[in-house]
């Protein structure tokens, strides 16, 4: 019983970052994929923290006159510190990644995967029946 | 007490994640993906995460929804009806979940004091850092200061992001204006 409550935790974190994944595999509008990402990112970020937790203990923040009570309990403040700086590298690539969607609008006119796949397999056809047998067959 | 919080938070973060993948307007989706960060930034405080909570909820809430809701204003409201169902994505999630599982298996308590994670390192930072830098906020000492290197990195990553989002979008008005000169 003490071994599943303790872990409890970390499987809905993992729950949570599965039905991320699966609306990054699974669906095929564009912005919908970064959300995805986005979900499973924040649950890799909540299961990151949840290791630094320590039971009755309080945020990592000393009293401004920093005379520390030796008997509270703080928690691990580096999980804390490597995931401020995950957010804001997940921004980061967030913003590319939309950028990039922009940029397939302008090219494709859709954000959808599978008619950007239909239009290029067109273009590919178009390009062998064109300079196939110049490239052998493989253009 | 505490469990009873986050069971409560998490149920909602499901409920939450679930809508994402059913929804089709993509407004809606954009939004509820801001509540999926607030959500997650009051799950950081009851981690005990006061820093990583606003920046999520700043970063993930703010930023990101008003970036994604600029996207689609430049490309498209809704999203087509789904594929045909295949079970592929869902064999691929669930063997990759139930090897996650498997691993946390092997990981200490939730809140256990003595876990790896919080022997070495983070101990000396603790004791430490008053002494060493003098700042009430453990996180802001070792974010600034001892692993100011990483913040460095970041900074970097973020510029090299600038950057890119540039180059990709940069001639995206010249451009426009050109193709309706051409079309004219």
């Amino acid at each position: 019983m003490e071994f599943i409550l303790g872990h409890l935790n970390y499987w809905l974190f993992i729950v949570l970052m599965m039905i991320g994944f699966y609306i990054v595999v699974a669906r095929g509008n564009y912005i919908k994929k970064i959300v995805g990402l986005n979900v499973f990112q924040a649950s890799v970020f909540m299961f990151y923290i949840s290791i630094g937790k320590v039971d009755g203990g309080t945020a990592p923040i000393f009293p401004t006159d920093m005379n520390i009570d030796p008997n509270v309990v703080y928690s691990n403040p580096l999980p804390h510190v490597l995931i401020l700086t995950a957010i804001v590298v997940g921004i980061a690539t967030t913003s590319l990644g939309l950028a990039l969607i922009v940029r397939i609008r302008e090219e494709f006119g859709t954000i959808e995967e599978d008619e950007i796949l239909e239009i290029e397999s067109k273009l590919q056809a178009e390009e062998n029946s064109a300079e196939g047998p110049a490239m052998g067959g493989r253009a | 007490m505490e469990l009873f919080i986050i069971l409560t938070l998490f149920f909602m973060l499901v409920v939450t994640a679930i809508a994402i993948l059913m929804m089709r307007h993509l407004f809606a989706v954009v939004m509820l993906s801001g509540v999926f960060s607030l959500l997650s930034a009051l799950l950081f405080v009851t981690l005990d995460a006061v820093d990583v909570a606003f920046t999520e909820a700043a970063v993930g809430a703010g930023i990101s929804t008003v970036l994604m809701l600029g996207t689609m204003a430049l490309t498209s409201r809704n999203e087509k009806m789904p594929r045909d169902f295949s079970p592929i994505p869902l064999l691929v999630v669930i063997a990759t979940g139930s090897v996650l599982i498997y691993g946390t298996l092997d990981m200490p308590i939730f809140g256990s004091p003595t876990s790896p994670a919080l022997s070495h390192l983070a101990t000396a930072y603790l004791t430490q850092s008053p002494h060493d830098i003098g700042v009430p906020n453990v996180v802001t000492a070792i974010l600034a200061s001892y692993r100011g290197y990483d913040t460095l990195g970041e900074t970097v990553v973020v510029f090299t992001a600038c950057v890119g989002v540039l180059i990709l979008i940069g001639g995206l008005a010249r451009r426009r204006r050109k193709d309706e000169e051409g079309t004219n």
